[in-house]
């Protein structure tokens, strides 16, 4: 298969990033090495031909028993281009750690808490890396796979103690 | 006419001075969630200077329902009626998002007369919701009647919807691989009584609020997102075009059948609560431009593909004959069902808010399904075009009055279901 724009000048510039690369119906999806996610991004943002000025969307995939289990998807768009890119990163770390990209897009900040609480992984750099859905005092990651379902939370808020006796 | 412009908060104010008998103490306020114009959903701690929003704080989560999660114990059909739960004032939007997210993963196409009837549907929801925030932004500033028409409007193409599927709001009103029927008897002439309706409306809307005085000079040069902004925050819809920005899923990304129809991208200038007025008022002419256009050209044939593994057979046939009851079962029963090959996609829509996206996985689950093929979504991610607005707030808000966190609040078309999913 040929490599795409975003493949060549990653591959250029950072040349052991990026790990694999597929097409799947149609999207183009590099997974790259994790600890090269920042450096990466903003070549694709600031590159004049690239141009991936957005950051559409970030999120993870729990791929339980397999290796590696955790998949982090970025979803870059380039609005001059009109070009989507998928960048994945994959860890088998039960809380992987990886690099925030809040330096380079304040739209980060809401995705890596939605991310950080309910899949549990951390992001280095995060301004304020709180539970955004859920409340603090929650127990989990409630996206994780191995998450019971049927769990019940302690109960927070006044009157939580007297009433959890009974 | 004039524009205001924002001042920073030292230069506006003298309580900042350094005289004390002028000094204020500053104020934390908490607005919401039991406040009627954040829907009861969201709060906004405001650090306020006098009336001067100094800085704020949005807190999200009270509407959390655990969708994605619930969508993974689903079957890709079932799935379909979580999502009308997200943005539910167009939730055929959502409908057709999610199943074209999963007919890629399945790699069909359906025939052109459903995706002539999935585009007429959707741009007809975008009105509607275009509407419903035209009019309970206006309420929420005292305009009353305003949001009295706009219902008025958005009844109209709710009794389509009804025609169509049977609901109003929770329409589920797609299937993976096809529309669950045709369109009713009636049903065209039916829609353009109704546009002629909704461009009366709009006018009316029009003639109340455009250049309405008070309107005007309470929400102009308030709640401002410049380009960069609003590109950095992930804006995205009526909000980003309002910042000067093209982009348009509809254009950008052509799916369905936009490319058809002659249409326009509204962008507006300034990127604050007037400009983003203007774009939805000007789209809801635009999506009944599209809808006219294309109703005439709908092709004939099927709405559906006719893979029996993936429709469901019409209903004469599940009640009518044995091939037709087996057929049924096998799509629905437990452990029987659509099988989708294992892999990833990722389908984006222009919701009513912007850029609706489903990144959808199907991965078999270990032991029990052995042919690669799963009976359930293993990952069904939304990217809510809410979330990146609400997230924007702060920044908009910060440096105008705090009676302006209203109308910029309501500009933006918060829809709950979305936001928190």
């Amino acid at each position: 298969m040929e490599k795409s724009p975003a493949h060549k000048k990653i591959d250029e510039k950072f040349p052991d990033a990026v790990l694999d690369a597929h097409a799947q119906h149609g999207d183009e999806t590099l997974i790259i090495r994790k600890d090269a996610i920042l450096d990466v991004a903003q070549l694709l943002k600031e590159d004049p031909e690239l141009q991936f000025n957005f950051l559409m969307d970030l999120t993870a995939v729990d791929y339980i028993g397999r290796q590696p289990r955790f998949e982090i998807v970025y979803i870059f768009v380039s609005i001059p281009n009109s070009t989507r890119l998928r960048v994945k990163l994959q860890s088998d770390d039960l809380y992987p750690t990886v690099k925030s990209l809040t330096p380079l897009w304040e739209t980060a900040n809401f995705l890596e808490r939605e991310c950080y609480d309910l899949y549990g992984i951390r992001f280095d750099g995060h301004p304020n890396l709180t539970r955004i859905m859920l409340y603090e005092g929650f127990e989990g990651h409630p996206l994780r796979k191995d998450y019971p379902k049927k769990k019940r939370q302690p109960l927070i808020g006044p009157g939580a103690k007297s009433s959890h006796k009974h | 006419m004039e524009t205001k412009t924002k001042t920073p908060p030292e230069e506006q104010f003298f309580f900042t001075t350094d005289e004390p008998e002028f000094k204020t103490k500053e104020m934390l306020l908490n607005m919401g969630p039991s406040h009627p114009a954040m829907h009861g959903i969201v709060k906004i701690a405001v650090k306020l200077q006098g009336e001067l929003v100094m800085d704020a704080d949005i807190e999200i989560g009270y509407l959390h329902r655990a969708m994605e999660k619930t969508c993974e114990d689903c079957t890709w059909n079932q799935a379909t009626i979580y999502t009308d739960r997200l943005n539910y004032v167009s939730p055929i939007i959502n409908n057709v998002g999610y199943v074209m997210a999963v007919e890629k993963l399945l790699g069909i196409e359906i025939p052109p007369r459903g995706q002539y009837l999935r585009t007429i549907l959707s741009e007809l929801s975008r009105i509607a919701d275009h509407m419903t925030c035209i009019g309970a932004a206006a309420m929420e500033m005292g305009a009353m009647t305003v949001f009295l028409y706009a219902m008025k409007g958005r009844e109209f193409l709710y009794e389509l919807f009804e025609d169509y599927c049977g609901a109003r709001v929770t329409t589920n009103a797609t299937r993976v691989g096809g529309m669950p029927a045709d369109l009713p008897d009636g049903w065209i002439d039916k829609m353009h009584r109704a546009l002629k309706e909704e461009r009366k409306i709009i006018k009316e809307i029009d003639g109340l609020l455009t250049c309405n005085r008070i309107f005007y000079d309470r929400i102009k040069g308030v709640g401002v997102m410049k380009a960069d902004d609003a590109i950095s925050y992930g804006f995205t819809g009526p909000c980003l075009r309002a910042a000067g920005v093209e982009y348009d899923v509809r254009k950008n990304f052509p799916y369905l059948v936009y490319d058809q129809a002659d249409w326009s991208i509204v962008v507006g200038t300034e990127g604050d609560n007037f400009d983003r007025y203007l774009v939805r008022m000007e789209e809801m002419e635009q999506s009944a431009r599209i809808c006219e256009q294309l109703v005439k050209k709908i092709p004939d044939g099927p709405h559906s593909v006719s893979d029996k593994h993936i429709m469901l057979p019409d209903k004469e046939n599940t009640y009518g004959n044995i091939e037709g009851l087996m057929n049924h079962f096998k799509l629905i029963m437990h452990g029987h069902g659509i099988r989708v090959p294992s892999g990833e996609a990722y389908q984006a829509v222009e919701g009513g808010n912007g850029e609706l996206g489903f990144y959808v996985v199907s991965h078999p689950i270990e032991g029990e399904e052995e042919d690669g093929c799963a009976s359930r979504p293993w990952r069904v991610r939304v990217r809510p075009p809410c979330l990146h607005l609400v997230a924007g707030i702060p920044h908009m808000i910060k440096g105008d009055m705090v009676a302006d966190v209203i109308p910029s609040f309501g500009s933006i078309n918060m829809i709950g279901g979305e936001l928190d999913r």
